[in-house]
């Protein structure tokens, strides 16, 4: 059995195992979500057209919850120490660490989107390309995610600085997931907004490994 | 296979506090160095440099195998065990679980890992979860990794502290066969290693 293949199952068995990382994630995420008819009134015409934005915008606030874990208790237990010290590189335990986040937490979210759109009145038409994008948007979260939990180890208050390094970092999946989402809404193409959230998902799998790795070492020194 | 470790002229800090500067020792195989130093002198950081974690201000850290130098990080990745005060075990996992976990991603096989369960006694402890275990029971737990998976260096840090005396006699036997088969073992003490070892003493810059 290979070395990834093992740290995949332990990461999966940790995000899945007591603390119920994604449950959490996903009843905040249902939370965040039901605020917004509070706040906005429940005139269902109004909410419907905010409907799939609103979906996506509080989708990459729950993916936001449980980066802290991703580093932070291995960085503390020494864990990191030893999984440094494996024979893969520490960027494949990086991609492997973030891979097994959006299996454990962002697919998840992902099934609970369009729950949570419909919920707020978008047409049930638009379930797939929800699920479709929320998928692919998760990518981005969880990598571009990763690379602000590596930064923030070791730092007090890390959570809240997570949030502050990544948030803007996160604003271009929202911006072609919710847009690509009100363009078949509207009947427009909605293949451009895709292909771009598609790209920002790989390009972040390919570059941040990297750029996690870097994090780690220096919070390692 | 590392063969021989060279420290040679390290200066280490952490943050702005000078640790120690102009150390040199070399390590061979078979042989155990016992570092020995006032708390806070350096012992742990040079465990964690020599294992690359920590980056020295100056000097250098050479691994020579059978056939000449190694490549640093090829020769830390797959040829030395640190064992740290901080064991990387997690809290709610079971102890096979996580002994399992670390043999393998250290390049353990069943029958190591077998041997070592045998070799730390850790037979009846295996189904408990970690945050049962006595800071002894964690130790051997530790120890375990360092027989599932064959390395040659041993990077330990206070290994004994938490055993009890006759956990102490057993990993000491443990140790002596390690060197017997060519192992190298650098460790961190405040007590004598069970087996015959230099001491190196490390003090303030």
């Amino acid at each position: 059995m290979s070395a990834l293949f093992i740290l995949m199952r332990r990461e999966l068995s940790l995000a899945w195992g007591r603390g119920g990382g994604a449950l959490y994630a996903c009843a905040f995420y249902a939370g965040l979500a039901t605020l917004l008819p509070l706040a906005a009134g429940a005139e269902p015409q109004r909410l419907a057209a905010l409907a799939p934005g609103v979906a996506f915008a509080t989708l990459a606030l729950a993916s936001l919850l449980s980066l802290e874990r991703l580093f932070e208790r291995d960085f503390e237990d020494g864990a990191l120490d030893l999984l440094v010290l494996g024979s893969p590189p520490l960027e494949a335990v990086c991609a492997i660490k973030c891979l097994a986040q959006w299996i454990a937490t962002g697919a998840p979210l992902a099934i609970l989107a369009p729950v949570i759109a419909i919920a707020l009145g978008a047409p049930p038409v638009l379930a797939p390309l929800i699920v479709a994008t929320a998928l692919l948007g998760g990518i981005g979260f969880a990598f571009t995610g990763g690379v602000g939990a590596a930064l923030a180890l070791g730092a007090r208050r890390g959570g809240l600085l997570i949030a502050v390094i990544v948030l803007p970092l996160f604003a271009p999946p929202v911006i072609f997931g919710a847009g690509a989402i009100q363009a078949l809404a509207a009947g427009l193409p909605w293949t451009p907004g895709f292909v771009f959230l598609a790209a920002y998902g790989l390009a972040a799998a390919a570059l941040s490994p990297f750029a996690m790795a870097a994090g780690c070492r220096n919070a390692l020194s | 296979m590392i063969h021989r470790l060279s420290v040679d002229n390290l200066a280490l800090a952490r943050g702005e506090r000078n640790l120690f500067t102009g150390l040199s020792f070399t390590l061979s195989a078979g042989e155990a160095v016992a570092l020995v130093g006032a708390n806070g002198a350096g012992k742990t950081s040079l465990l964690r440099a020599v294992a690359g974690l920590l980056r020295p201000e100056a000097g250098m850290i050479r691994f020579d195998g059978a056939l000449g130098a190694l490549e640093p990080d090829e020769a830390r990745s797959g040829g030395l065990h640190l064992l740290g005060h901080h064991d990387g075990l997690k809290s709610d996992r079971t102890a096979r679980e996580e002994l399992f976990f670390w043999a393998r991603w250290s390049g353990g096989t069943e029958a190591a890992i077998a041997h070592a369960i045998a070799a730390v006694e850790l037979a009846p402890l295996l189904d408990l979860e970690i945050r049962k275990l006595s800071a002894g029971q964690r130790r051997r737990l530790a120890l375990a990794r360092l027989i599932a998976a064959p390395r040659a260096l041993w990077l330990l840090d206070e290994p004994m502290a938490p055993l009890d005396a006759a956990r102490r006699a057993a990993f000491g036997a443990l140790m002596a066969t390690h060197l017997q088969t060519g192992g190298l073992i650098l460790a961190a003490v405040h007590d004598p290693l069970p087996v015959p070892a230099r001491t190196l003493e490390i003090a303030a810059a």
